[in-house]
């Protein structure tokens, strides 16, 4: 006797071996808005095809039609997990551009926050891969450290996520002794929390056999895909823009690259690790570089470049040029010289760069953004194929996949 | 760090000759134009010559320049040596009615997903492009908005009621003003 069949399935649905699995683009375990098309075998993934483009914002076209200070917003939105470094790149790339020599205290003041920004990058990274693979604490147990962070930046400019920190020439305003009072509080109470954070990761059992393996990539591959910054140097290749092509005075500090070996999750995470204590020597270096400036040094905290950087308000009442400067600025009516440069720096996921084409307008003529998520991405099919579902959900996360600078 | 600029042009003009142009240095990075046939050839060479060793793919990207009657789209790639740390940046042009590039992704797995990004917002044609679709927008868009017949909103225009924004004219400007004498009024009757 057959059996009525009543279900009608589609064409060559039985005949079909693998599952396929939109992962994304809203799953919770993403961490952002990503889509992946996974065909499974099992639990096994045979293949992965990642859409991206979802929070695709134009960004390169908007700035064409705006002055250079306005196209700082737009930095902070590329990765938000880091905005103040994309917000210093930015300037250094103007800078470039305009010619404006910085301060040396203005340098180390960058440096300062720039570091702050890698730790707190990092330290979202590492604890989330904690999350994915299954140890919720050290998460938590991090985060007052992260807000730590954040309120420094509140200090120092006004704002916690998306910063628009500093300016052409330097910063907004010098730092409050508020915002000293945390950045000190943060380097005597940093180290004891990071320590105990690796405590809880890096010799635990179960974290260990969930990452080691996961995700590997060869140095060749890495290379050969585009792969910058920790992501990279997991995998063996001492990479790194601030020892390479030095920005911001990263020259007067000393400080290691740490590089792993096999290019797998477990790597990356202890590249990581290895980086945050690095930061911490360069922000400590740098805060007694700055107790060493004397005299009129010690106030600096923006160079002389008029024609870019706003006046002080006391002046824009009482003084003809400094009304004209701040008129023209904030107008947007400050002609750009005519020129092409590329400047990159380290950023949290890697080298952040920027080409910027001038031709002598009041806005770039053409603007674009080197990010380094939305380049080493198209490796992520090669690294999970013929892995673990769970692995592959580790392995984003523990790349630092940051959606808004996949799209820009 | 022995590799200089001026050896690389040197190896350059040794091995293409004429064929590539306008060399300059902005902001010390070596830059040239090469012909937009060579682009693969000049690549490869700086890819597996013993001294020159451009492996690393730092940024391709491209640049409308309606302007320039028959080269008007060029692409730009970044190049990076990074033993002896030294970059380079070069050019191709092409006519924007015909606009085919030969791709690099033979050369640089990273060049997959930056000539996809190109293609979506230049249209510049990857000859040899596994996977050449849009990345970033609609699939279904039918033009290439980074190309500069594609403006943002005018700011110059007079339909629109901008007076809030205090950049108002026609009829926006006018409402403002009658709010204006309004306020007055009320402070003149208040006098």
């Amino acid at each position: 006797m057959s059996v009525e069949q009543h279900i009608k399935l589609p064409e060559g649905s039985i005949e079909k071996t693998t599952t396929t699995l939109n992962l994304g683009p809203t799953h919770p375990a993403t961490h952002g808005v990503f889509q992946n098309i996974l065909e499974l075998d099992g639990e096994r993934i045979v293949s992965a095809e990642q859409t991206v483009g979802y929070i695709h914002r134009a960004f390169e076209k908007l700035a064409e039609r705006r002055p250079l200070y306005q196209i700082t917003t737009l930095t902070d939105r590329l990765n938000y997990c880091s905005s103040p470094i994309n917000n210093m790149g930015w300037h250094l790339t103007c800078e470039k551009l305009l010619g404006v020599k910085t301060p040396k205290r203005v340098d180390y003041l960058r440096v300062i926050i720039m570091e702050l920004s890698r730790i707190s990058d990092h330290l979202i990274c590492n604890s989330v891969v904690g999350v994915d693979s299954g140890a919720f604490t050290g998460f938590l147990y991090v985060m007052q450290y992260r807000e730590l962070i954040y309120e420094i930046y509140e200090e120092v400019c006004g704002s916690r996520l998306t910063t628009n920190m500093g300016r052409i020439g330097g910063f907004e305003r010098n730092f409050t002794s508020a915002a000293w009072e945390k950045i000190e509080k943060f380097m005597a109470e940093y180290p004891a929390v990071l320590k105990e954070f690796e405590n809880l990761f890096t010799r635990n059992r179960i974290f260990m056999e969930r990452t080691i393996g996961a995700g590997p990539i060869s140095a060749d591959r890495a290379l050969n895909y585009g792969f910058t910054g920790p992501n990279l140097r997991a995998a063996g290749v001492d990479y790194d823009v601030r020892v390479h092509s030095p920005y911001s005075s990263y020259e007067d500090f000393e400080f290691d690259i740490p590089v792993g070996s096999t290019g797998d999750c477990y790597d990356r995470f202890l590249v990581r690790n290895g980086e945050m204590w690095q930061s911490l020597r360069i922000i400590e270096q740098a805060y007694r570089k700055i107790q060493e400036f004397k005299g009129a040094e010690a106030d600096v905290y923006h160079a002389d470049a008029p024609a870019y950087y706003l006046p002080e308000k006391k002046d824009v009442y009482t003084k003809m040029e400094a009304l004209i400067w701040h008129f023209k600025i904030v107008m947007g009516e400050t002609e750009i010289p005519p020129g092409e440069v590329y400047q990159s720096v380290e950023g949290g996921n890697g080298e952040v760069g920027f080409y910027l084409i001038s031709d002598g307008g009041r806005t770039p003529y053409r603007l674009h953004f080197r990010r380094p998520c939305f380049i080493y991405y198209q490796a992520y099919s090669e690294l999970t194929k013929g892995s673990m579902l769970s692995d592959a959900i580790i392995t984003m996360s523990s790349l630092n996949l940051i959606a808004g600078e996949m799209d820009a | 760090m022995s590799l200089t600029n001026e050896t690389i042009k040197e190896r350059l003009k040794a091995k293409f000759g004429d064929q590539l142009t306008n060399f300059e240095e902005p902001y010390g990075l070596l830059t040239f134009e090469a012909p937009k046939d060579l682009n693969l050839k000049v690549m490869q060479f700086l890819f597996d010559d013993e001294e020159l060793r451009f492996q690393f793919l730092t940024d391709l990207t491209a640049v409308h320049y309606p302007g320039l009657a028959g080269r008007e789209l060029a692409v730009v790639y970044h190049l990076h040596n990074l033993k002896d740390n030294i970059r380079l940046r070069f050019k191709v042009f092409t006519p924007v009615a015909q606009p085919d590039v030969f791709t690099a992704t033979q050369l640089y797995s990273s060049a997959n997903w930056m000539e996809r990004e190109t293609y979506d917002f230049f249209g510049i044609n990857f000859v040899g492009h596994p996977n050449l679709k849009r990345i970033l927008n609609v699939d279904e868009m039918t033009y290439f908005p980074m190309r500069k017949e594609f403006p943002l909103e005018d700011q110059t225009r007079i339909d629109k009621d901008d007076a809030m924004f205090g950049r108002g004219s026609g009829g926006g400007a006018e409402a403002a003003s009658h709010e204006i004498k309004a306020g007055q009024g009320a402070d003149e009757a208040k006098g």
